[in-house]
């Protein structure tokens, strides 16, 4: 979800191109040679606690195809920058031709993944995986057939949003944080605190920060106001930003509608951000790497800090399909996908941090301080991105859900 | 043409039968259950209604604008321009729609920022006071001109501005030459030709282009977002509801109202004979 709207129009031009596409010719060539592989693999996989053992038998013959649902961005073929290319030589090593279809926004995932038996492996981030996981959409992996696994980072290890139990549904690929990206001139010092984009008042360069800040224009958020309130506010007893009854709810409303004073613009065009901090005047905001990484390398007097009320962030897993056509490819793709020189790669082109600590000194493209950059040890500090659930993730039954945040926050920008 | 219609039918009628499904809170999911719960949802909220009167309000603007800027444009090709001038300026007319729409926005965007083009063109030719004066008033000002209603009211004429030249021109070229000079014949000073005679005749032709203006105005939910203060528009809305918060029932009913709002326009330009005209 977190970089979904950053390819909302990208996402859309797809749709588009993609009814096209599919109108002009429908040609099936990832079952190419595969047909005889698929159904040798018996269900002898009932240690991993699933009954589709297709999907997680032991390994067969490469099937010669694995298509992968993907966030933009996140699987690149050298197509967009010749740099940056980590599938090539998968297909050459393995001789599974990877095929990816860009999704937009975590629904979009779930809804191509759900009763398809089109897609292997789903890049999803930590509100679509539980979705996943309940619909039974995604099976759990046998770690055995990926080695790898054992070098991803402690961190990431049996996190909740990918593991149930003992049973591991994908193997994790990046992470990463919202930042409060600033301007050097507006702040000598890093700020320490959200409140320069929340609370009206005069920055270090003793102007006010009316109409020199920007939020992000989407109802998660609201948990950012939330994290900032936990800070702030202890009385109201937040312990999860995703998680909020009414009164809390409430009072992170209550702090967005006074924000909305300052803010000019709301973003979630990655352009537009560039653009308003390069040529708007545009001094403080939350933002992500990507733009932090891009200002910063067109020489813009920028930098970026996660304060010390820490901050919201997404962690993506790689997830393998209940009715993947192409298992043992899609085993492959994972086991690469761990790769530290893969994993830095896709840090450095998209911003985010590795799920493989290797993977920061593995990418000549990343450099020695690319992880540093992509905030590799705020990790902590992160609250990830999850889909608020009226039964407050089983913890209760009087949290808000999700569509009244939706309802909420277009309230607070129609001001 | 059957075939045709039964698809668009169809999924219009897919539509409304999404929008009376209900939307289960506690899940995030969509129920299968029909019922009024996502019309009532939509109507009660008073956030919708202030959106889809300014949208509506925005597009009139835009549209009239767009009137008064390619009405004498179109009256000048059709009736004054040699035939070389006329090919000329209906080349500069059409031109624009050969680029991408969202290059020429994000083009605005550069144009209209406080360290661009326009400010300081404004600036230097003295009417840099008349720019402020403008961002200060309430509503369609703004802190800049890319911040403010009023720059994304330029951006939407602009963008839209041939769909309103083309069917004008169209229109006035149909007037028949042989009626302006009986007029003149008749006694008429040239004011009293254009108001009895060209102006009605053309009228058909300013409410055909407006169909477009309107409508294409009434829809776009991505200048709003790039261009302008980030209140929401219908567009956006229904993006939301859908891609976002996955609440497909009220994004559907959504929908419904430019469709409604469009439904009465058509009626009404109906009545002007637009039909004509295209």
């Amino acid at each position: 979800m977190k970089m979904s709207k950053r390819y909302t129009r990208a996402a859309a031009l797809l749709a588009v191109l993609s009814l096209v596409v599919a109108a002009c010719g429908d040609d099936d060539d990832d079952d190419a040679g595969g047909d005889a592989v698929e159904t040798t693999t018996a269900a002898t996989a009932g240690e991993t606690g699933t009954t589709t053992g297709e999907a997680a038998g032991p390994a067969g013959e490469l099937e010669g195809a694995v298509n992968i649902v993907a966030w933009a961005g996140y699987i690149e073929d050298g197509t967009t920058d010749s740099a940056y290319d980590w599938v090539t030589a998968f297909e050459t090593d393995t001789g599974c031709e990877v095929t990816v279809t860009t999704a937009g926004t975590s629904d979009e995932m779930v809804s191509l993944m759900t009763g398809s038996d089109e897609y292997d492996l789903v890049t999803a981030s930590g509100d679509a995986s539980n979705r996943l996981i309940a619909g039974e959409t995604v099976v759990p992996v046998d770690l055995n057939r990926i080695p790898s696994y054992a070098t991803v980072d402690e961190r990431l290890k049996d996190a909740p949003w990918y593991t149930v139990g003992t049973d591991h549904y994908g193997v994790p690929y990046q992470w990463g944080s919202n930042v409060l990206m600033y301007n050097t001139e507006a702040f000598p010092e890093p700020p320490t605190s959200w409140s320069v984009v929340f609370e009206a008042g005069e920055l270090p360069d003793g102007e006010s920060n009316e109409g020199r800040v920007q939020a992000y224009d989407g109802p998660i958020y609201i948990a950012d106001a939330a994290l900032y309130l936990m800070a702030t506010q202890p009385d109201l007893g937040i312990t999860d930003p995703y998680a909020l009854n009414q009164e809390q709810f409430d009072a992170a409303i209550e702090l967005l509608t006074a924000q909305r004073d300052l803010v000019s613009r709301y973003w979630h065009d990655v352009t537009v951000q560039i653009d308003d901090f390069t040529n708007e005047g545009i001094v403080a905001s939350s933002s992500w790497p990507y733009q932090v990484n891009t200002l910063v390398a067109a020489g813009a007097p920028i930098a970026s800090t996660v304060p010390e009320e820490g901050a919201t962030g997404w962690a993506d897993t790689t997830m393998l399909s209940a009715a993947a056509p192409h298992p043992n490819c899609a085993y492959a793709w994972m086991e690469w996908s761990l790769n530290p020189k893969v994993q830095g790669d896709v840090a450095a082109w998209f911003g985010s941090a590795p799920a493989v600590p290797d993977g920061c000194t593995g990418s000549e493209l990343l450099g020695p301080q690319g992880c540093a950059t992509n905030g590799f040890d705020n990790f902590d500090q992160i609250r990830f991105w999850k889909t608020p659930q009226a039964d407050c993730f089983g913890a209760g039954t009087d949290c808000i859900p999700y569509s009244t945040w939706t309802e909420e926050y277009q309230a607070v920008m129609n001001g | 043409m059957l075939w045709l219609g039964g698809v668009y039918l169809g999924s219009l009628l897919g539509l409304v039968w999404q929008s009376f499904y209900t939307f289960d809170d506690f899940a995030g999911k969509v129920r299968h259950d029909l019922g009024f719960d996502t019309w009532e949802r939509l109507w009660s909220n008073e956030t919708n209604r202030i959106i889809v009167g300014r949208t509506v309000l925005m597009a009139l603007a835009v549209t009239i604008a767009c009137a008064m800027l390619a009405y004498p444009l179109a009256y000048f090709m059709a009736r004054y321009a040699t035939r070389r001038v006329k090919a000329v300026l209906l080349f500069l007319a059409i031109m624009p729609l050969w680029s991408n729409y969202l290059v020429r926005v994000y083009s605005w965007k550069l144009i209209m920022a406080k360290e661009g083009a326009l400010p300081w063109s404004l600036d230097k030719v003295g009417l840099g006071k008349g720019l402020e004066w403008a961002l200060d008033l309430p509503y369609i000002g703004g802190q800049g001109l890319t911040f403010s209603l009023l720059g994304q009211f330029i951006v939407f004429t602009y963008v839209w501005l041939p769909y309103m030249v083309l069917p004008v021109h169209a229109a006035l070229e149909r007037v028949p030459r042989s009626f302006v000079e009986a007029a003149g014949d008749l006694g008429a000073r040239p004011a009293t030709v254009f108001r009895s005679v060209i102006w009605p005749l053309a009228l058909p032709g300013v409410v055909a282009g407006s169909i477009f203006t309107f409508s294409l105005t009434l829809g776009d939910y991505i200048v709003p977002t790039i261009i302008g203060n980030s209140k929401p528009v219908i567009g956006a809305q229904v993006y939301v509801y859908q891609g976002v918060a996955g609440n497909l029932p009220l994004a559907a009913a959504f929908t419904f109202v430019p469709i409604a709002i469009m439904a009465v326009y058509l009626t009404i330009a109906k009545r002007l004979g637009a039909f004509e005209a295209l």
